[in-house]
């Protein structure tokens, strides 16, 4: 989805039929799933973006800005975070594709588990669908998380506690440990639509909404098992925690270098992910000329991932 | 950056003009079926009749209508919103018959003017065939939710499909509407 996300419906006359079916999948998951990061292609792939301090379209709180704006990407240079993984939300805002297998009962061949393989950098993602309950609140929390899943109206809704605090996007707008995220996936054919809803009482006012699409593929992801992570000397010593003084992030305006956009809708709040914060940027902003950078082209955009 | 584009479709984008689109009636090129979905805005969604699902939105205040039936009328010029043919499609492909199925709308759009697929001009052609999924949910706290998928497929400027994504959230009323024209310039 691109910068100001939320829509809305006015008088919708859609009605679906809803069932609801226990624990064994009514849908098969498994397969290789390729994904498609046309609408985010600046935020989730690797390269030069998300830009620093580009929040727009996320329902920071104070507490969330001011973690965003004193991080620093070096971050990921500390000795001990050069090989950490990111949260099951990195499935929403990384830019990989998904491995899905199932672990069946072997009395009858029912799926008790989907898993979702890991990367390089994210931990795989195991969905319970035995009916198992969630860790005691005081349970420690895990990079992946404890995840439970339900079918409802043939989608598979994924329901995620217990991880870490991490990021939310990857130019470090912060998730919570707090943070929860009921995922549904959506299976159309060969097209797989993954929606996820994140709460996080610590550093969101309200619900954030990530959508991501796939295709089935007959080719395994892309690293179907990521290389062994090694740590290495990244420039950052024991013990130092790189970071920005409050109030002195020095990235504050590249959003408006970039793009003309106002560095006040780059510093996010719930209100510029809906329509009409579009408006309150009419007389603001000036559309660049063309395309003023990371523009793409014929070859450019590798189906690979 | 994320457009699978050919060759042909960055000769179009490199000469994209908002200035021109303006001056020669296009203002409406990035509000095509293609990439309207995504574009900030709301829907007004009503049945025009018993087949017909009439979807109006208020940024740049485009018009689309869902044919059912397997009759889709066809307009005798291209237009930006082209002619749309919808069915409901259950999940499974086979199943206790006795059992309601869960479904989506799938929407298949066709003869299309040409528009953009981004503001900026990353084109798709007339030949372009756009294949839609709507898939709506409610959440515990009354919530309700439509989620889009679009895969744009045009043999002319894109290498292989384009697939964009979209979030709705119903509203109790129409507080917000604000019915405002296309313009290439924001």
């Amino acid at each position: 989805m691109t910068r100001a996300k939320y829509h809305t419906i006015i008088g919708t006359l859609f009605c679906i039929i809803a069932t609801s079916f226990p624990l064994y999948a009514q849908i098969d998951l498994v397969g290789s799933w390729s994904a498609r990061n046309s609408s985010d292609a600046l935020s989730n792939m690797p390269g030069p973006e998300p830009l620093p301090v580009d929040f727009l379209g996320l329902p920071l709180n104070d507490s969330g800005l001011a973690g965003a704006l004193i991080h620093s990407p070096s971050q990921l240079s500390m000795p001990d975070r050069v090989c950490a993984f990111y949260s099951p939300i990195y499935m929403l805002i990384g830019p990989f594709s998904l491995r899905i297998t199932n672990e069946t009962e072997p009395r009858n061949g029912g799926t008790v588990a989907w898993v979702i393989g890991g990367w390089e950098d994210m931990a795989p993602i195991t969905i319970w669908m035995d009916g198992r309950p969630h860790p005691s609140k005081n349970a420690p929390h895990e990079m992946a998380g404890f995840t439970t899943g339900v079918w409802e109206d043939d989608v598979l809704i994924a329901y995620t506690t217990h991880m870490r605090a991490g990021i939310i996007r990857r130019n470090g707008a912060p998730s919570s440990d707090q943070t929860t995220m009921k995922t549904r996936f959506f299976r159309h054919g060969n097209q797989l639509t993954v929606t996820a809803r994140i709460e996080d009482p610590i550093y969101l006012t309200e619900p954030y909404y990530l959508t991501r699409t796939f295709e089935l593929s007959v080719r395994p992801p892309f690293p179907a098992v990521g290389q062994p992570c090694i740590q290495g000397d990244e420039g950052v010593r024991e013990g130092e925690v790189p970071h920005f003084i409050p109030g002195e992030n020095p990235f504050l305006n590249e959003v408006t270098k970039a793009y003309n956009i106002p560095a006040e809708a780059a510093l996010g709040g719930a209100e510029t992910m809906y329509p009409e914060y579009r408006k309150k940027l009419k007389d603001k902003y000036v559309i660049p000329d063309k395309c003023p950078r990371v523009c793409g082209g014929p070859g450019r955009f590798p189906r690979l991932f | 950056m994320g457009i699978p584009m050919t060759p042909a479709s960055k000769q179009v984008a490199d000469a994209w003009d908002p200035a021109k689109d303006e001056a020669t009636g296009k203002q409406c090129k990035s509000y095509g079926a293609a990439l309207i979905m995504t574009v900030p805005e709301r829907l007004h969604i009503t049945w025009q009749d018993d087949n017909t699902l009439k979807m109006e939105t208020d940024t740049g205040m485009q018009t689309r209508l869902f044919h059912f039936g397997g009759t889709t009328p066809r307009e005798s010029k291209p237009t930006w919103q082209g002619d749309s043919s919808a069915a409901w499609v259950s999940r499974q492909s086979s199943g206790n018959a006795a059992r309601p199925k869960a479904r989506y709308l799938r929407v298949t759009t066709t003869h299309m003017l040409p528009g953009y697929l981004r503001k900026n001009g990353g084109p798709y052609s007339e030949n372009a065939v756009l294949t839609e999924y709507y898939d709506m949910f409610h959440e515990p706290d009354g919530e309700t939710w439509m989620i889009v998928t679009t895969v744009v497929d045009d043999p002319v400027y894109l290498d292989y499909p384009l697939t964009l994504s979209a979030e709705f959230r119903k509203q109790p009323d129409a507080s917000g509407w604000d019915p405002t024209p296309c313009s290439a310039k924001w």
